[in-house]
């Protein structure tokens, strides 16, 4: 059976309801009964999935049928090639990277993969890459600089690794380096968070031209079971965390991180893939078109206005 | 640690020696015994690097305000701010200015921990930010002195985005011609480490500093085992190739008086 939550129980019920009508009365789906139902379905859907509070939208972000990168990856773009490794130590499997076309232009692809089975999942560390997964996206992105094709970035990672090896390769040389180098870097830069931007290790792969957000995805700081451990001592008052942190879309929208929600359907991405396939891939297209207009010194200009006017402050 | 000098007697964490507190101060806050590292304010930094009376500090005036309207649950962010601003007497994490080392102009920034943990939100990233902008605009050499457990959650994603607009800062400094010394005291690390702490063109630590991304502690709840003697100290990240020298704190002013003489001013 597909995982639900429990905020969307009221519509499983009636989905259960639909389907005991139809096996004990012989009704089909055309009969108004269950046409009626599914009217019900649809009105509590729009009343639930519109007015979702952010730890609900933290547990759409991590469904286990959410679509991760290598989804995206397949359906948006054709004629992929990975390339792999660092130079210095190995290959980051927490991090795909490559080129490949979008509608039909060349484009360089980094995103980070959570894994599909437990087998994947462990060769993918769970998508917490290790600092070789950033040194690798930062030699594709000179890569691509070097022949003009613009970079597609696409965040989904609880953060960068937490773990011994991580430590002794430089962990924090390798985001900080990043940071420092995209900055500079003379193509456009598009980042998009599908689902969980966990603090630096996402930002690494974040300082875009354009910064794109799927509707049910999150970009925090810190997780809400980090920040709930550091305040209340207590990882289970997550919920709690999510709300302080306002770690949503529409928050990070309105606080100038994020420049366009990408619309997801109704409860999230998993209960119908393509419709966010689509939308993303029409709104890349589209952002691509009009970054493509600008010299790689307005670019490098712009990128930088646009992370220095961040923060919130009062000169008194 | 600021309470435990303020007393007569004063026990080394390290080593377990008890010494007076005056012989420690007048030891630069280093044990006489082990030599560990007491950590120490601001303020006593800038008295340790800058020449007598010629630190004039700036962007003072840039204070916190309270975006997320973040309640931890027993009080606001801002009602946070006010008590850590009373205690401490400062109004943020980091103090930036312009100041002469042996008469050698240089724009220095230094980070206290006792101010949250010397986390950086939007004010840290915006103080900082100023002060490389400032050293490129005037073409100084630029010195940052780190202490921070990281990004500052109290600002959510906004302060994740400040390791973005230092680093940017930072590219833009070293383009034109800028030399950034950093100085890693104890401890640096999260969102800092991942951004202007390890960005710098020549990295100093200070003996047994505690450096890394993640925290101790972190690392072993993740990877359920001890973690080795040394691991994550200064001398560990120096072998490790991420930190150049390892300088005990009577010497600091020193070494960074000789690479900017050397390095930098040989271009000029
Ligand atoms: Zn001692």
């Amino acid at each position: 059976m597909e995982k639900y939550f429990s905020f969307e129980a009221p519509i499983v019920e009636i989905e259960k309801r639909i389907e005991e009508l139809k096996s004990t009365t012989g009704l089909d789906d055309n009969s108004p009964e269950i046409r009626e139902l599914r009217k019900q379905i649809e009105d509590l859907k729009n009343k639930i999935y519109s007015n979702l509070n952010e730890w609900q939208i933290v547990e759409i972000s991590r469904h286990p049928n959410r679509p991760t990168f290598v989804d995206y990856l397949n359906s948006i773009f054709s004629d992929f090639v990975e390339l792999a490794g660092d130079r210095y130590f190995g290959d980051d499997k927490a991090i795909i990277a490559g080129f490949g076309k979008l509608d039909g232009r060349s484009v360089c692809v980094i995103g980070q993969e959570k894994g599909k089975d437990l087998d994947d999942k462990v060769k993918r560390n769970f998508g917490m890459p290790h600092p070789e997964g950033y040194r690798k996206a930062l030699r594709i992105m000179k890569l691509a600089e070097r022949f003009k094709i613009p970079v597609l970035t696409f965040i989904d990672t609880a953060g960068a690794y937490p773990g011994i090896g991580a430590e002794e390769r430089g962990q924090g040389e390798a985001i900080a380096k990043n940071l420092f180098e995209m900055a500079q870097i003379r193509v456009p830069i598009i980042a998009t968070v599908i689902s969980e931007g966990g603090s630096g290790g996402a930002l690494a792969i974040g300082v875009a031209d354009r910064v794109l957000m799927l509707e049910y995805a999150i970009y925090s700081v810190i997780s809400p079971e980090g920040c709930a451990s550091i305040l209340w001592k207590d990882a289970s008052k997550a919920p709690e965390a999510a709300k302080a942190l306002k770690l949503t879309a529409k928050w990070c929208k309105e606080f100038g991180i994020v420049d366009k929600i990408i619309k997801e359907p109704l409860g999230g991405a998993h209960r119908n893939p393509e419709f966010v396939f689509n939308n993303l891939k029409s709104e890349l297209i589209k952002e691509l078109k009009v970054l493509s207009k600008f010299s790689p010194e307005q670019l490098i200009k712009m990128r930088y206005n646009k992370f220095r006017n961040i923060g919130a402050y009062e000169v008194k | 640690m600021m309470a435990e000098i303020e007393n007569l007697w004063v026990k080394c964490p390290e080593c377990g020696t008890v010494m007076y507190t005056s012989d420690l101060q007048e030891n630069l806050s280093v044990c006489l015994n082990c030599d560990y590292h007491f950590r120490i304010s601001a303020k006593e930094r800038i008295e340790l690097i800058a020449d007598k009376g010629t630190f004039k500090e700036q962007f003072a005036n840039i204070v916190s305000t309270d975006p997320l309207n973040f309640f931890d649950g027993k009080e606001t962010y801002r009602e946070k701010l006010q008590r850590t601003m009373e205690r401490t007497g400062l109004n943020e994490a980091v103090i930036v200015g312009t100041c002469q080392i042996y008469g050698i102009d240089v724009e220095l920034c230094v980070m206290d921990f006792n101010f949250l943990g010397g986390s950086m939100g939007s004010v840290v990233g915006e103080k900082i930010t100023r002060a490389i902008e400032y050293a490129a605009k005037h073409k100084l050499p630029l010195i940052i002195v780190s202490t921070s457990g990281g990004a500052r959650m109290h600002e959510g994603i906004l302060s994740l985005m400040q390791m973005a607009k230092t680093s940017a800062a930072l590219s833009y400094y070293k383009s034109n011609g800028g030399f950034y010394i950093s100085v890693l005291t104890d401890p640096t690390t999260g969102g800092v480490t991942a951004s202007f702490a390890m960005l710098g063109d020549v990295i100093i630590a200070e003996p047994k500093a505690l450096i890394g991304f993640a925290g101790p502690r972190v690392i072993e709840q993740t990877i359920r085992q001890k973690l080795p003697e040394g691991f994550q100290r200064a001398e560990f990240v120096r072998d490790h190739g991420f930190v150049d020298i390892v300088v005990h704190r009577k010497e600091l002013k020193d070494i960074l008086y000789k690479l900017i003489s050397i390095i930098y001013n040989n271009s000029r």
